[in-house]
């Protein structure tokens, strides 16, 4: 893969394999800082373990990542997201016994550790994701729509560069996908950069610069969202049932 | 274990909050009327079911503050910790080795004992359980826990040798409660063990720190991803978790015969206090240690000899019986 000037986080030869399969088949990308990385793929390609692979859940099993020039690779998780390499979850896993501020609290105060200046920093976000209504409620009361944002207000409480987002709009309504689409894009506008996973290819499309297309584990084509939704292989391998 | 964490959803599914209020207040009103009906038909003299009152909650207070270590640990890491009593016992051999040896007065010994075993206990999670609690194990930390308490009664065996010793009392006297007898060093003890137990509720509500350990029992793996050294959080936990049996060590060492098994009648009393009262809930155990001290005394009046631990058991079923998530047991 060529050098690019503002590459943040550079995946190299991404393997990861369980016994007799491999989850995650040398993977390698170049993300460029600010930019709006699409992920699709069938279920099963590898997409969700390429995140936890990123995210210091599990140890690749080969290759290396890089993170705005340091070798992140077999760092443990809290590290990573504290380096500012933050992902999110497809199914909602809040602090069932903490309300909404406080699960965002623990995010926060992983940099800014005065209670107050994390409380109030906490608040921000809160608003930032139009949660405010609920900011003392459970989460076991919120709706789902309000927990993926709930997810999300978590994972920009530490302040990351980067943003893995694992099917945020699974769950969601068509009437309540329109509204987190739009936070996206707002938060990307504001510097952020996202790697997305999704399957809703109106929101892929939408919302990505480039796509990575992943099968069975491995990188089928990456390239402009439209582009590669027209290749050929990719339309086989995966879009020709749902995309036609 | 499991069966509790089940049952505990399926009946706080439909209405948690009510739930939750109404069986504490339940079990307050039980232990009201139970004490009334012993002074009412009890055939006992009044004044003698007072001072098993009055003795039972003061046990009750320092059984809490053993049982809230145990209950954090396994709230927290889900470790069945069997060192438990093990660790008591270590600290009242700490408490009893600086009073007898250097002279320190008891209290004195055990504001230094504390952070000894704290240490002890940081140590302990860090070089010999993280690895297994990471990874989810959980009969792993229960055989080293269990393996951990021999090797502490065994040592202290070796190195104090099995003849029951005493530490020197410090503070004398008594004061006359209801017309009941307590002692100052059991009113120590009692109101010791309850603000520790009270500042380690606001350490756990209030701060960053108790933060983090919340959300570490609520979800590991996501606390690790919103930057939370969950490593450092088990380890600090169990640190805590002997802290709290260092403080009870301490307060009840001017009134304990120490031997080297000592605490093993605590790691079994623990357990039921903690399961009595709710896996993993502080206020739980604080509960549940009161009942239990009290079932304890009260129970001593009617059974001879170890009658009264029987009567314990008897409790703890029927508890299990009616709601076998415990007294606080919100476990979703």
């Amino acid at each position: 893969m060529s050098e690019r000037g503002t590459s943040l986080l550079s995946i190299e030869g991404l393997t990861k394999r369980f016994a007799g399969l491999t989850a995650v088949d040398d993977i390698g990308i170049e993300v460029a800082e600010h930019e709006f990385l699409g992920i699709v793929g069938p279920n099963g390609a590898g997409k969700t373990t390429l995140f936890s692979l990123i995210a210091g859940e599990q140890r690749p099993t080969e290759g290396r990542i890089v993170f705005d020039g340091t070798d992140i690779t077999g760092w443990p998780a809290d590290r990573v997201a504290k380096a500012g390499l933050v992902r999110t979850f497809q199914l909602m896993r809040p602090f069932e016994s903490m309300n909404v501020l406080e699960n965002v609290m623990i995010a926060t105060h992983q940099h800014t550790p005065a209670p107050h200046a994390a409380r109030h920093k906490a608040l921000d976000v809160i608003e930032r994701v139009q949660l405010g209504r609920y900011a003392t409620a459970m989460p076991a009361s919120l709706p789902t729509a309000a927990l993926k944002r709930l997810e999300l207000a978590r994972a920009l409480a530490l302040d990351p560069q980067v943003i893995l987002l694992d099917e945020v709009l699974a769950g969601l309504v068509p009437a309540e996908r329109a509204p987190m689409i739009e936070l996206l894009r707002t938060l990307h506008g504001e510097g952020l950069t996202v790697m997305f996973i999704e399957h809703i290819m109106a929101a892929v499309l939408a919302l990505s610069e480039r796509l990575l297309v992943m099968h069975e584990g491995a990188q089928l084509a990456l390239g402009d969202p439209r582009e590669v939704t027209e290749d050929p292989v990719v339309v086989e391998a995966y879009l020709g049932e749902d995309y036609a | 274990m499991p069966q509790h964490a089940n049952a505990a959803e399926s009946t706080s599914a439909a209405s948690p909050w009510r739930q939750q209020a109404r069986s504490p207040l339940l079990a307050a009103g039980i232990v009201i009327l139970a004490l009334a009906a012993i002074y009412l038909f009890g055939n006992r003299d009044s004044g003698l079911v007072t001072q098993s009152i009055v003795s039972g909650l003061l046990l009750g207070g320092v059984y809490a503050l053993v049982s809230i270590g145990l209950t954090l640990i396994f709230g927290v890491l889900g470790v069945v910790n069997f060192a438990h009593g093990a660790m008591l016992t270590l600290a009242l051999y700490f408490v009893y080795a600086l009073t007898t040896s250097a002279g320190i007065p008891v209290y004195l010994s055990t504001l230094i004992a504390v952070p000894l075993m704290f240490g002890f206990g940081f140590l302990v999670q860090r070089l010999l359980l993280n690895k297994l609690t990471t990874e989810g194990s959980h009969e792993g930390p229960l055989l080293i826990t269990l393996g951990l308490q021999l090797l502490i009664v065994n040592t202290l065996l070796m190195v104090f040798g099995g003849r029951p010793v005493s530490v020197p009392g410090s503070v004398d006297g008594s004061l006359r409660v209801f017309g009941a007898v307590a002692t100052y060093e059991r009113l120590i003890a009692f109101f010791g063990a309850l603000l520790v137990a009270a500042l380690l509720t606001l350490l756990l509500r209030r701060t960053s720190f108790g933060m983090s350990i919340r959300s570490v029992a609520s979800n590991a793996q996501g606390a690790a991803l919103v930057g939370v050294n969950v490593g450092r959080v088990y380890a600090m936990t169990f640190g805590i978790g002997a802290a709290c049996v260092a403080v009870a060590g301490g307060l009840t060492a001017p009134f304990t015969s120490l031997t080297p098994t000592v605490g093993e009648s605590f790691t079994v009393l623990a357990f039921v206090i903690v399961v009595l009262g709710g896996l993993g809930s502080v206020v739980g155990a604080i509960t549940g240690g009161l009942i239990i001290g009290l079932v304890q005394t009260i129970g001593a009046l009617y059974l001879p000899g170890t009658g009264a631990l029987l009567l314990v058991f008897v409790v703890f079923v029927l508890v299990l019986l009616f709601r076998p998530q415990g007294l606080f047991g919100v476990r979703p």
